[in-house]
């Protein structure tokens, strides 16, 4: 892990100069800002039960799609269609450096767009003066999810780069699983057709990867370590599939 | 200068690789003293980019073995590649990043320490005449400073092994001269493996060359034993009129190895330019015209000539493609 540093640096200095850095970063802000004012003003139009901070967070699959494509699309599909990963495989760095190198500094660039939203709750506290539309638990559960719920997403990213060499099919292929994911869960834990008797294990598996419930459990407060192992678990699958993708496809270049 | 030690820097033996059942490589064979420059020729698809990949540990062997200062690739490609400088065909470049932040990277990654990195990056970019752009990017350099990036790259840790793929490609002549003085000043301190297909560029750099075709080595050697294996001793070229037929007969008598290799056509004034050909290294030229003129030939030019490395390539990749027919051709993969 000599050189993860190295390359972490190097990624994060490069996805700073990349123009797409700051076109998902401005769509990010604008939209959630956005979606931020629509959710005061409708507190303001008639009191709610769910703190606005839920709310907003009920929102994150939105940026999420696309996002995590724009920032992690470029990484490995871009090394390979400008042939600049052969000369990096041939310096004493291994695969695994390089595909968690990039990896990091992807999720790092996530967190930072996530991190600046937290201006919104901190312009609503100093303006709007009124302390039960600041419900620190939801926000740390929020943020929470976010980061841990991200740290799937990314390697999903990650994951789908490695598959191309092509950005634009990464990207498409990044929004395709990331949409499966988050949306698969939700649609299988309310089909009727699994709630057979002899199904009742794939349902309960079905429920146990809902990323929407996860979502609620965490801004309720509820941190489950299987939850945890669930986002964990899958960050570690799709970054090893993402090392095996890479070398696999030297082996066949 | 100090007694070398006795360790090739390259050795590779029965080196064989096939992708989905096309052989690109095909049992070769060779090893490379240290500090010695050698030439790696051969038609595209030959197989000379896919030899230097193995060498560099990116791309795994079929079968057969490689080394590099002694360490095998299979086995410690990490050693291997603390130990190469290698640069890609086409020179594969980040467009975004400037030329001393690259060669920060890249120093970083080939793991110079951080105090030695920058004089060392003061040094190849003086080397390899990158001064004025080291702070422009690299996106927006011409293809010969772009070369050049590469192979500052490639010799920046002072690696023992220097591997470079098609360093000329592109260059104008002016720009071919300088990389080619940059790849001779390294003689002597670096062992440097370049292929090309310029092959004056190579005949003028490399102490040695290598011609491979379809996965084998067609010859080897330095460029003057080349010349001898291939085209055999010397060759002259003669412009007579007269009684020619007694040509043959007379030759014989200067010297049993020599004989006429090629008649021409008459051109107007009764002259045919006749090309000579000798298994012996002796200088024949006199005896030849001293003859001819007894005999009443009219001799109008003699000349000793020079075959290039050019004839050489061209005879011995003819003479690989006779010997390995029918089978298949040129496989896509060079």
């Amino acid at each position: 892990m000599k050189h993860f540093f190295t390359i972490l640096s190097h990624e994060v200095r490069m996805l700073l100069v990349s123009p797409s850095t700051y076109i998902a970063a401005v769509a990010f802000l604008s939209l959630m800002g956005f979606f931020f004012t629509s959710i005061l003003e409708d507190y303001s139009k008639a009191p709610q039960d769910m703190s606005p901070a839920a709310v907003f967070f009920l929102y994150y699959w939105f940026p999420v799609m696309f996002t995590v494509p724009l920032l992690t699309m470029k990484c490995l599909a871009e090394e390979r269609r400008l042939g600049t990963i052969e000369t990096l495989l041939t310096t004493p760095v291994t695969t695994t450096e390089v595909v968690l190198g990039k990896y990091a500094a992807a999720y790092l660039l996530y967190i930072i767009f996530w991190g600046s939203t937290a201006g919104f709750f901190y312009i609503l506290k100093r303006f709007a003066g009124d302390a039960h539309l600041i419900d620190p638990g939801p926000i740390l559960g929020g943020y929470l999810f976010i980061s841990v719920s991200g740290l799937f997403f990314v390697a999903i990213g990650v994951f789908a780069s490695s598959l191309s060499r092509n950005q634009a099919v990464a990207g498409m292929l990044c929004v395709v699983m990331l949409a499966a994911f988050i949306f698969g869960g939700l649609y299988l834990a309310n089909a009727s057709w699994l709630d057979r008797e002899a199904l009742t294990s794939i349902k309960e598996a079905v429920a146990y990867a809902d990323i929407f419930q996860h979502y609620e459990d965490f801004t309720r407060g509820i941190v489950d370590t299987r939850e945890l192992l669930f986002y964990v678990s899958g960050t570690v699958i799709a970054l090893i599939f993402s090392i095996l993708s890479v070398e696999a496809k030297l082996l066949h270049s | 200068m100090p007694a070398l030690p006795p360790q090739p820097a390259i050795e590779v033996t029965n080196l064989v690789k096939s992708y989905a059942g096309v052989i690109a490589v095909n049992g070769i064979s060779f090893t490379v003293p240290k500090g010695e420059i050698i030439g790696f020729l051969g038609p595209n698809g030959a197989g000379k980019s896919t030899t230097m990949r193995i060498l560099t540990g990116y791309l795994p062997a079929t079968s057969g073995s490689v080394s590099i200062c002694g360490f095998p690739v299979a086995t410690d490609p990490d050693a291997v590649k603390k130990r190469i400088g290698y640069m890609p065909e086409n020179n594969p470049l980040p467009d975004e990043m400037r030329v001393s932040e690259y060669l920060y990277f890249r120093g970083r990654l080939k793991e110079i320490r951080r105090g030695k990195l920058g004089s060392r990056i003061d040094e190849v970019l003086e080397l390899c005449d990158l001064k004025r752009v080291r702070h422009k990017i690299i996106g927006k350099l011409s293809k010969g400073f772009r070369q050049r990036v590469g192979i500052a790259e490639s010799v920046l840790a002072e690696p023992p092994v220097i591997i470079m793929d098609e360093p000329t490609i592109g260059l104008d002549p002016h720009q071919i001269l300088i990389v080619r003085d940059l790849i001779a000043s390294l003689r002597g301190r670096m062992t440097v493996l370049i292929s090309s297909h310029i092959l004056p560029e190579i005949e003028m750099t490399c102490d040695r060359v290598l011609i491979i075709n379809q996965g084998r080595i067609v010859a080897q050697g330095t460029p003057a034993e080349l010349r001898r294996e291939v085209l055999g001793q010397s060759a002259y070229e003669i412009e007579a009129a007269g009684p020619l037929g007694s040509l043959p007969f007379l030759l014989g008598t200067i010297d049993p190895g020599l004989s006429v290799a090629s008649e021409g056509p008459l051109d107007e004034l009764g002259f045919r330019t006749i090309k000579l050909k000798t298994i012996n290294a002796d200088e024949v030229g006199e005896a030849i015209l001293r003859a001819c003129l007894s005999e009443g030939m009219r001799v109008r030019a003699l000349s000793r000539a020079h075959p290039t490395l050019e004839d050489v390539f061209l005879a011995a990749t003819r003479r690989s493609w006779d010997a390995v027919s029918p089978g298949p051709k040129a496989n896509g993969h060079s």
